[in-house]
């Protein structure tokens, strides 16, 4: 049985697909075979930034209504033999996904993959509440901004009630927190709400922190997951992220301003 | 600490600022979250109950759940008006 991992945050654009496609991969470079899942229907993106955009013929929804098989519409990637991708239907609404058909789906995945990761759409409508629905792990993504961090609870008040291992009392979904996008220096500056100020009000365990990154665009420009990066901050500390997911401990990096001979005479 | 925190230090900053609106906000949110589903219906027919009675307004029954513990507390609060 694979373990199904929802990645979500409630608001969007805080990189909850820029998380998957890093994660699952980082998964995959570590030995597991992995399948990665497009929740998005009809704002699929998740194949943008995998890179295998023109190579998607069936998607999700065809498999759910039983056009293609799951065989046909998984998308083997190319740097790595242990990692797939499902895409989203583009053309369909959201209604084409069913809670019966999402956990036939994620049954045939779980025999095939030891991880399958659930790209949520943003919101807290169906989509998303399917992401999360057959949830062993959620990995909620946050910016150290106020919207986010509002929204980020809200959805933690869903994953305590509104999945399957809530409705039947048989154990919780296990929630980790990435903070993304952190900037040390206007955190210093207060500007920005520091690590510790999100953790406190949101009080789940810190899988990882990714740093602000130029390498985090660049690498959606080329449908390359950052973590393959791996000179830069970003993808390292999604490597970090990673390991510490799979029980390694690793020490927080690139949390703290790098400061210079001034800075460090003068303060601040 | 250096010369520069001296002076930054007299305003707030809006790190903290944004902290304290959250901590408020997300407060109020789980309790909301922690009603029941029932608990508009059950506040819209109380005040109907009531109201067979005596005349008040729409904010006279005052519905709250509580968490004590293993214990759910339901807290009602009618304000009868003025004779």
């Amino acid at each position: 049985m694979a373990r199904i991992i929802v990645v979500t945050s409630g608001k969007g654009g805080v990189g909850k697909t820029t998380t998957s496609a890093a994660f699952g991969t980082g998964l995959a470079l570590r030995g597991f075979k992995t399948a990665i899942v497009d929740f998005d229907v009809g704002l699929r993106n998740l194949d943008l930034i995998m890179g295998c955009e023109r190579r998607v013929v069936y998607d999700f929804v065809n498999v759910i209504q039983g056009e293609a098989t799951i065989g046909q519409a998984l998308i083997r990637d190319k740097r790595l033999p242990n990692l797939a991708v499902l895409a989203a239907s583009q053309t369909r609404d959201k209604d084409a996904l069913t809670q019966e058909g999402v956990g036939r789906v994620l049954d045939d995945l779980s025999r095939e993959f030891d991880y399958v990761l659930c790209d949520s759409p943003a919101g807290i409508e169906k989509g998303a509440h399917l992401a999360m629905y057959f949830a062993d792990d959620a990995i909620v993504v946050t910016n150290p901004e106020v919207s986010s961090v509002r929204d980020s609870d809200r959805v933690l008040g869903l994953l305590a009630s509104k999945t399957r291992h809530a409705e039947r009392q048989d154990g919780k979904v296990n929630e980790h927190l990435i903070i993304t996008r952190y900037a040390p220096k206007r955190v210093s500056k207060g500007e920005m709400l520091s690590l510790q100020d999100v953790q406190d009000i949101l009080s789940i365990p810190l899988l990882g922190v990714i740093p602000e990154s130029p390498t985090v665009l660049q690498c959606s420009n080329a449908g390359t997951p950052v973590i393959l990066e791996d000179k830069s901050e970003a993808g390292q500390a999604y490597g970090d992220t990673v390991a510490r997911y799979l029980g390694e401990s690793r020490p927080l990096r690139f949390v703290e301003e790098e400061k210079g001979f001034l800075r460090r005479l003068f303060g601040g | 600490m250096g010369i520069l925190s001296f002076f930054r230090s007299s305003s707030k900053s809006s790190a903290s600022v944004a902290k304290e609106r959250l901590q408020i906000v997300v407060a109020h949110q789980r309790r909301e979250n922690q009603r029941p589903d029932y608990f508009l219906s059950l506040q819209r027919d109380l005040l109907e109950v009531v109201r067979r009675y005596v005349t008040v307004s729409d904010d006279a029954v005052k519905v709250e759940v509580d968490h004590q513990g293993d214990c759910d507390i339901l807290e009602l609060n009618i304000v009868l008006p003025d004779r």
